[in-house]
């Protein structure tokens, strides 16, 4: 009996983590799944009923307003936010005396509550007394940037501060990156005399492809889930302007008591990340097998 | 080539020229780097100088001015006096709960995401990867999925609203990364260092808490602090899992920044969200590199 206990005791020990992850990850989605395909309202309901909740989630305005952001949202910041990191890491390669303290002001938003950065973003854009004032009351009395306030432009004040928490660490990824490249491919290119921008963009970048994809997961990721910047920059508002799924499900969740709702967003939102990080997983799995 | 730079005043001349090109180019890259540590710093720097200004002289003075005279009345209210709705005592028992909330987190999830690291890792057997692909998967899904069955899951409990509750949801959904982060160590580690401590008979517990633990220091200071970034962040399960006593820090700085009652207090909103950020600030400060390694560590593997 003991022995059988001290061979088995490693499954023993993951046992419970690994029923946790069953039931709170997979029977949850699983919960939600067929929740979405019912009737719930209020309360949940069991009955099966088709896809009733996609149909509605499809003919609404407002789903419609939280996709669309989506897109502009996650498009402007994945790639903005690769282009300034790969930028910055770029310019933080070149034997810079006080790197380590600039890396460290590039990468502190990243440490910061979504809350706190929208905190701080809606007081610096508000048009009352934020750059819209300062400008103003530099002179220039017809300036302009009211974006937080209008609905056509809010949403790219989300991008914004999302660019400014999220870029640093990009940088850090893709200094990593340029860190573990070949040195002696560089040397010998530069020995041929083969100019500086030459050697960054046909061999060191190129070579960086895999971080250039683990920098897009993580991103998207984050831009998929946005919620709390949202939330505290501009409530999602002006009316639901600035909605992102992740606004909607928790609208629908908790104020709408639409559990149907909810239910249905959260699995379209699910898709989205399964699209994008199975693939990745499995790739990164295999190869680590191989 | 012979063109008239082969002369060797003119070949002097042009290197000179290069060194000045150099130079130039040198004081522009700082230029450029400076500007960008303004960009990610202006908004900290706003932040603190709103905080230590009055009303008054936030309304008639520069966004970006340094204070005139400089009041701490504000950093006063916002820890004991600032309305998160009805209730007026400022941030401070929310932030006295998500100390309450993060401590016992990061403690439960780290210790067993380095236990799940060890099994999976040093000890395998058939499955091992699935349950460890399975696991990484769940790293990944967008908290919404979840939301819905946790609540009532929380409420058939008992504990939903509750302090227990948010400990008991950001553990389940901590578990993922942790496991990740000690497996990936404990994968480098040469299994014959198991078979060898076997032989001489020592126990599968033994060996962890005599051998792995003590190697273990680097990345358990990465777990804690990824953890404690996570759960002191967190808004989501925050706002959805918690009732009017029980809120964490971040929700309550939402509903200061939020209510709507009375004159909107710009200097309090701010000095709330700098308090709501100190701790992950302090903690980036004092072991930045090992908040890094954790970011890192579940993007780029290696």
């Amino acid at each position: 009996m003991a022995k059988w206990f001290e061979t088995h005791l490693p499954k023993i020990v993951l046992a419970p983590s690994f029923i946790a992850v069953l039931i709170f990850v997979y029977g949850f989605i699983g919960w939600t799944a067929w929740v979405s395909l019912t009737r719930s309202k209020l309360m949940p309901r069991y009955e099966i009923d088709g896809f009733i909740q996609y149909d509605r989630l499809f003919a609404s305005p407002r789903w419609d307003t939280a996709m669309n952001n989506l897109y502009i949202f996650g498009g402007m910041f994945i790639i903005i936010s690769l282009v300034l990191g790969l930028i910055l890491a770029i310019l933080l390669d070149q034997q810079i005396r006080v790197e380590g303290a600039i890396r460290t002001i590039y990468l502190y938003p990243m440490a910061l509550s979504m809350i706190v950065t929208g905190t701080a973003w809606k007081w610096i854009l508000n048009p009352g007394l934020g750059v819209q004032a300062m400008v103003q009351g530099w002179g220039f009395e017809n300036f302009k940037f009211d974006w937080l306030v209008n609905p056509d432009m809010a949403i790219y004040t989300v991008v914004m501060a999302a660019i400014w928490q999220s870029s640093g660490f990009v940088m850090a990824l893709f200094l990593a990156g340029l860190r573990s490249v070949d040195t002696e491919i560089i040397r010998a290119a530069q020995i041929d005399g083969i100019p500086t921008w030459r050697v960054y963009t046909a061999i060191i970048i190129p070579s960086m492809a895999p971080i250039f994809l683990s920098a897009f997961i993580v991103l998207a990721h984050l831009a998929i889930k946005s919620f709390d910047l949202v939330i505290a920059l501009t409530g999602g508002g002006p009316g639901y302007a600035t909605d992102l799924p992740a606004t909607y499900m928790y609208a629908m969740a908790f104020s709408r008591g639409d559990v149907g709702q909810a239910a249905s967003s959260a699995m379209i939102m699910m898709m989205v990340i399964f699209i994008i990080v199975v693939p990745y997983l499995y790739s990164e799995l295999r190869a680590k097998n191989d | 080539m012979t063109d008239v730079s082969a002369t060797p005043a003119a070949a002097a001349a042009t290197r000179s020229q290069g060194a000045g090109l150099k130079t130039a180019l040198r004081w522009g890259l700082y230029l450029i780097l400076a500007l960008f540590a303004v960009y990610y710093l202006l908004p900290l720097f706003v932040m603190l100088t709103t905080s230590l200004k009055s009303l008054e002289e936030i309304r008639t003075g520069d966004l970006v001015a340094l204070p005139r005279e400089v009041t701490f009345d504000a950093w006063a209210k916002a820890w004991s006096g600032a309305c998160t709705g009805i209730q007026c005592e400022g941030v401070r028992p929310y932030f006295w709960n998500s100390v309450q909330i993060a401590v016992p987190g990061v403690l439960i999830s780290t210790l067993l995401g380095a236990v799940n690291g060890y099994v999976i890792a040093q000890w395998r057997f058939k499955g091992a990867n699935i349950i460890f692909a399975l696991m990484l998967f769940g790293c990944f899904i967008p908290f919404q999925v979840v939301l819905l069955p946790m609540a009532r899951l929380l409420g058939l409990m008992g504990i939903a609203g509750t302090i227990p509750g948010l400990i008991f949801v950001h553990v389940i959904y901590g578990i993922g990364f942790t496991t990740l982060f000690f497996r990936n160590y404990y994968v480098t580690i040469p299994q014959e260092l198991v078979k060898a401590a076997k032989v001489d008979g020592a126990s599968f517990l033994r060996i962890f808490w005599s051998i792995f633990l003590p190697l273990s220091i680097p990345i358990i200071v990465v777990s804690v602090i990824w953890q404690f970034t996570q759960i002191w962040n967190d808004f989501l399960f925050g706002v959805s899992f918690s009732s009017a006593g029980t809120q964490p820090v971040t929700v309550a700085l939402n509903n200061i920044v939020n209510s709507t009652t009375g004159v909107k207090e710009y200097n309090v909103d701010m000095a709330a969200a700098i308090i709501a950020a100190l701790p992950t600030l302090l903690v980036y400060v004092v072991a930045g590199k090992y908040f890094i390694r954790g970011l890192t560590a579940g993007s780029v593997k290696g």
